[in-house]
């Protein structure tokens, strides 16, 4: 099976949106949209599971010239952790679709970008061309402005523009990294063909100018500290599917690209900046945590806690090793999950109540049982509970942190580690305050618990989260050969 | 009296170009600008006949650049007046200045 | 091998009756709902006790003493080579032991509960809890892996979390919920550190596979390994101490016993089964669990350990003796008796006759299971009377609860150390091992066993006797549903002692002979005695003693009642260092100065492109001069050029 299949769902899906007229069927087209990627998604997995014949890590590869003057060519490829990656968009896909169910102000083109923003992320995880991913990012992007922009609530605007503007930012970096390795080749020999690349090599001495670049560049978008500022300012303000898609998606695209694009491509590059990385992940974790223990707005701390969150796909990545790099996989998957459920259900009890205000907030558990039970279901996967996803990934970035045993990192880990307490604290203050005590006004007596389509939505994710949470072995399993294949290129560590 | 040559010609060129250049920095009304813009063109087509009489008389390139810059002028100005005639419909007016929707 | 199904299915069937009672939550009435959950825990607990019987008498032991037996093994998480999680079975003494006491108490727990409960709402869901802690503690006392035992002990900490919360429309069972949990997901902070050092130095986090590396004495490496290495210790003895810290925070070991006595929250029954039988002795599991590499790679640990103990068993003492609150007084009896637990392992050697401690720690886990529930059971009954957990609403109550009154009775005398009745055997072992140890050990145990006599027996006075304090109240015994477990579990108490517990359970898995001392007992049970008498002199009856009492060790009694000032100590941590310390500084800089440095950024910008927005004027001819000039100056510069 050829990866370029899965684009054309969305793609189909996008077009036959613009053509619908009544809100009714575009969101039914965009339903089966998105159900028909998750099954595509299957296919490629079991493809991928059945090989090419090569044995590989990366296999189902594909070429094609594209613009051949300057040797651009389309060339797709998929490994296990493009893989994961993958099945964790179509899950969040399907569950965005399905909360934005009622979606009144411009269903149409609400719908079509979010099918859009789909379309780029699967481009993106099945590139293994530079200049393809980029353009697959830069497609991901954008929809965002809109989504933000238009059906945003609060600071819309200043939002949507802080959130755009740093990650065309970032796309500068990217892009001129990008060229940069383009440029470092010998005439004759310049490509952005990943596979090239990893074959020829980029100089170590270019690896240590570039590696920065395209490092900081793709972990703006998954909220490298200090450029993690958009991150509250744009989930708190984008519509309920939106801050799904934006945490769910496309902060994913950030880690997967400092995997893809730097770490593998300059592994020189990754052991040089390993330390620098890690420290400053490891603060970030433990400052994310505590800067989300004093939120009152529930998107507020739910997107700092995300700063937290991804501060250990950073983490594990530069961490270098295997085991540390599956779990930064792991976790990209996790959080995606846990935090597209999160602001799944803060949606459906601003909806409501019209307040994200923990102060307003009290009791919900006797009123929305539903709701609530799929609040402690995501805060205590965000907690690191065993049997749901989040302790999965944050144990194997642990395990594979202590591998490294100069005193540096020991101590990183330690401090992300230290994590797990203040963010049980910051969790239970939410859940308590939200969802159990007493309740705090009477009209909160009259409220509705959730409609089909949003048990449904939140089923889709918890899905996902118990697949991982129980049964490790398989995502494990995917992921490992992929991180191998990094870490292979990296060499011994000290 | 002398026989008018080649640099009486671009004398006069000159001066058109000049003329027309100074009209079209200073006016403000719209048809004034195009006037000049006419005279900066005719002044080119001048330069172009006068070198072909005295320059390359065996040659027929300048009077076959002046014929197409006449028509190619033909046509522009009837855009140009059309656009004049729009913007004055529409603003009420036809200085340079008064068009600035555009504008920041 | 055919007990491999026995021995999954005795877990599994409360994860059933949980998965069942939690999706079906909505459709389920209340007496239904504690009907499958019971008829599934008592399911379990018979095949329990089929388990325990085979394995002691018939297939679990072979010359050398009694086999330790992996009865599973499915790979479930694995990190590297030899770094994995393998979810496993290990069936040994004392993982037959607990299973029998969780499973027995919880039954006891679940029938009581019909009863105890009756028309409150979300009772499915109390049973779903119920269920889902069982299986976790189950599923802690099976772990055949470190990672493993970590993960159930997550589970079950969140079980404690979601039942002391049961009733969560009170702000204050809310709070002490998150308080349980905080603490002891802090205390499990450690563990994990400890998790990861251990696994890493012993290169495997397979229980066997473990201890076997870290206790090979012969191997070259070991000296290597137990070589000081970080702050003057080795690897092992931080590791070692990081995984006890996990366990000072579940079993309630000062300073981490904070959330125990405002644990009882949660509805009563709750209280039997999690704080006091189960649950909290999961911190004394854990050590006896890795207790050969305790004794063999850190025995300097053990000393700590000790201290640990017989501090918290005394604290908790003193600070029982001023509580009114029926159930905190329990509480901090638990958590003195935990006390006892650990310093008898800490004073406890590995192997033959210096393994006594270790007898007697999981003897003393094994008894008290059973009185404490017990006397949870009977507070339950007597709140369940009287609708007050304080004791100036009681007394008087032994003709309206007979069977309460008796039952409880039982109890206090087992607690007290008592003979004939369990806690004195298994007491009487503890102080055993202590005196071979240490006599200040000993000497602090024996005060904090008269202390015990004197706490409980005040309380059995308060309730039972003194002054009726109110009329009657209308409530009796509530039912045969309540009544069954008292009874069951007094008989149990007043059993369980003559079990030569040495046979079954020891720290090398040999039988172990322990003879009674009479000459030994008798300071023991003379100081319970007079610490009753005492309780009997000041509490029999109507009577300002106590309280002129009180009143002359001022100071000492204000401090205990305020239980020593701990919790605002706490309070003063969190709140001012950590909220207002950390999380406020975090958050404002990160608002602040972090953002403010990327939208000063966006502010600069926009001022750049004021001060040069002028050069695009709009007018075209200006835009024509500029161009008009430019042309000149080109036009001059290639002539000056190319002339």
């Amino acid at each position: 099976m050829n990866p370029i299949g899965l684009l054309l769902i969305p793609l189909l899906t996008a077009l036959l949106i613009l053509l619908a007229g009544r809100p009714q069927q575009v969101r039914w087209i965009a339903l089966a949209g998105a159900v028909l990627q998750l099954g595509a998604a299957i296919l490629l997995y079991a493809a991928y599971i059945n090989g090419d014949g090569t044995g590989g890590p990366m296999r189902l590869e594909y070429r094609a010239e594209w613009y051949p003057d300057w040797n651009i060519g389309i060339h797709t490829g998929v490994d296990g952790i493009s893989i994961a990656m993958i099945l964790l968009t179509t899950l969040v896909v399907i569950a965005g679709v399905l909360v934005s169910w009622k979606m009144e102000k411009l269903p149409n083109t609400f719908f079509f970008l979010l099918t859009l923003l789909a379309l780029g992320a699967y481009g993106f995880f099945i590139s293994l061309d530079l200049f393809s991913m980029f353009f697959f990012l830069e497609i991901a992007v954008i929809p965002k402005f809109l989504l933000i922009g238009i059906w945003g609530s609060g600071r819309k605007e200043y939002s949507a523009n802080k959130l755009a503007l740093m990650l065309m930012g970032a796309s500068a970096l990217i892009l001129v990294a990008m060229m940069a390795i383009y440029f470092t080749a010998p005439v004759g020999m310049r490509t952005f063909d990943m596979i090239d690349i990893v074959s020829t090599g980029i100089p170590a001495e270019a690896q240590r100018f570039i590696f920065p670049l395209m490092f900081v560049g793709f972990g703006v978008f998954t909220a490298l500290f200090p450029f993690h500022t958009w991150v509250p300012d744009g989930h708190s303000s984008a519509p309920t599917a939106g801050s799904m898609f934006l945490a769910g998606i496309s902060m994913k695209l950030g880690g997967y690209g400092c995997l893809r694009a730097a770490t593998w491509l300059m592994p020189e590059g990754a052991r040089e900046y390993g330390t620098a990385i890690v420290v400053i992940s490891a603060v970030a974790i433990i400052y994310g945590a505590f800067a989300t223990m004093m939120q009152k707005d529930l998107k507020y701390l739910n997107a700092y806690s995300s700063v937290s969150h991804c501060g250990f796909v950073l983490l594990g990545i530069g961490l270098l090793t295997k085991t540390a790099i599956t779990g930064a996989v792991l976790q990209m998957v996790s959080h995606g999950l846990m935090t597209a459920l999160f602001f799944a259900v803060i949606g459906m009890i601003y909806e409501r109540t019209h307040t994200r205000q923990l102060d307003e907030l009290g009791g919900l558990m006797k009123v929305m049982p539903f709701v609530s039970t799929v609040m402690f279901i995501a805060g205590l996967s965000s907690l690191g509970l065993p049997g749901l996803s989040g302790f999965v990934a944050e144990m194997t970035i642990f395990v594979g942190g202590w591998e490294r045993v100069s005193p540096v990192y020991r101590v990183s880990t330690i401090l992300a580690a230290m994590s797990i307490v203040v963010t049980a604290v910051y969790v239970l203050r939410a859940i308590g305050r939200t969802v159990m005590g007493p309740i705090t006004k009477t009209e909160y007596l009259t409220l509705t618990d959730a409609g089909w389509h949003e048990r449904l939505a939140a089923i889709v994710l918890i899905a996902g989260i118990l697949a991982m949470g129980i049964a490790p072995g398989w995502i494990v399993e995917l992921i490992t050969p992929g991180a191998q294949a990094i870490t292979e290129r990296i060499g011994s560590l000290p | 009296m002398m026989e008018p040559g080649l640099y009486h010609m671009l004398f006069i060129g000159a001066a058109l170009f000049f003329i027309g250049i100074y009209g079209f920095l200073t006016r403000r009304n719209l048809i004034t600008i195009l006037m000049s813009f006419e005279l900066i063109l005719n002044s080119v087509c001048l330069n172009f006949i006068a070198f072909n009489r005295y320059v390359w008389t065996d040659k027929m390139d300048g009077l076959f650049f002046t014929v197409f810059i006449i028509a190619i002028a033909a046509a522009e100005a009837a855009v140009a007046i059309a656009i004049i005639i729009h913007l004055y419909r529409s603003h009420g007016s036809i200085d340079v200045n008064s068009a600035e929707n555009l504008k920041h | 091998m055919p007990q491999t199904a026995l021995i999954l299915l005795i877990p599994l069937l409360p994860l059933l009756g949980f998965l069942i009672l939690g999706l079906f939550s909505r459709r389920i009435s209340g007496p239904l709902s504690s009907g499958i959950a019971t008829s599934f825990i008592a399911l379990s607990a018979g095949l329990a006790i089929l388990l325990a019987h085979g394995y002691f008498f018939e297939w679990g032991s072979d010359a050398a003493g009694f086999r330790q037996i992996r009865a599973l093994d499915i790979p479930w998480l694995i990190f590297d080579r030899d770094l994995r999680i393998d979810m496993g079975a290990l069936v040994d003494p004392i993982s037959v032991m607990m299973l029998l006491v969780v499973s027995v108490v919880s039954l006891m727990v679940h029938v009581y509960s019909s009863s105890y409960l009756k028309g409150e709402a979300r009772i499915p869901v109390y049973y779903a809890f119920l269920g889902l802690f069982t299986f976790s503690m189950m599923g802690l006392v099976l772990s055949a892996n470190l990672f493993q035992i970590y993960i159930f002990w997550e589970l079950v900490g969140v079980s404690s979390f979601l039942l002391i919360g049961y009733y969560y429309q009170k702000p204050s069972a809310v709070a002490a919920a998150k308080k349980a949990f905080i603490v002891t997901r802090f205390a499990d902070l450690g563990f994990l550190i400890g998790i990861l050092v251990l696994g890493y130095e012993a290169r495997s986090l397979d229980f066997l596979t473990l201890i076997e590396r870290l206790t090979a004495v012969d191997d070259p490496d070991f000296q290597a390994l137990i070589a000081p290495s970080f702050l003057g210790c080795s690897a092992i003895t931080w590791g070692l101490a990081l995984v006890f810290m996990g366990g000072m925070g579940k079993s309630a070991m000062f300073p981490l016993h904070i959330w125990l006595p405002d644990a009882m929250e949660g509805p009563t029954p709750v209280s039997a089964l999690i704080h006091a039988a189960t649950m909290v002795v999961a911190g004394v599991f854990l050590l006896a669990r890795l207790f050969p590499v305790y004794a063999i790679a850190a025995p300097d640990i053990l000393n700590w350990i000790t201290g640990i103990g017989v501090f918290s068993a005394m604290f908790a003492a003193i600070i029982a003796t001023t509580q009114t609150d029926i159930k905190r007084v329990l509480a901090y009896s638990t958590m003195s008796q935990i006390g006892f637990m650990m310093f008898s392992l800490g004073v406890s050697g590995q192997g033959g006759e210096a393994g006594l401690g270790y007898m007697a720690s999981q003897f003393h886990l094994f008894t008290h299971a059973f009185f404490k529930a017990l006397l949870f059971l009977g507070a339950g009954s007597v709140i369940h009377a009287v609708h007050s957990n304080e004791m100036v609403d009681m007394g008087g109550l032994r003709k309206q609860l007979p069977v309460t009154h008796l039952t409880f009775l039982i109890a206090c005398l087992a607690i007290a150390g008592i003979p004939p009745f369990s806690g004195f055997f298994s007491k009487e072992e503890i102080l055993m091992a202590a005196s071979q140890r240490s006599p200040w050990v000993f000497g602090a145990a024996l005060f904090t066993s008269g202390l015990t006599a004197f706490y409980m027996f005040r309380l059995y006075f308060r309730i039972f006797w003194n002054r009726p304090a109110g009329e009657g109240h209308g409530h009796g015994e509530g039912g045969a549903a309540m009544v069954l477990p008292l009874t069951i579990l007094a008989a149990a108490t007043v059993l369980s002692g003559f079990i030569p517990f040495g046979h079954f359970v020891t720290s090398d898995l040999k039988p172990l002979e322990t003879h009674l001392h009479p000459a030994f007992s008798i300071a023991p049970v003379m100081i319970a005695v007079l610490g009753i008498l005492l309780a009997a002199r000041f509490h029999k009856n109507a009577s300002d003693r106590a309280e002129r009492f009180a009143a002359s060790l001022r100071g000492l009694y204000t401090a205990a009642k305020h239980r020593f000032y701990i919790d605002e100590v706490y309070l003063f941590i969190t709140r001012r260092i950590l909220f207002n310390g950390i999380g406020r500084p975090a958050a404002w800089f990160d608002r602040q100065v972090v953002d403010g440095l990327i939208n000063g950024a966006g502010t600069a910008t926009l001022a750049l492109s004021h001060k040069i927005r002028g050069l695009q004027s709009g007018k075209v001819q200006q835009y024509a001069l500029i161009f008009l000039v430019a042309v000149i100056l080109l036009a001059l510069a290639a002539i000056s050029r190319w002339t």
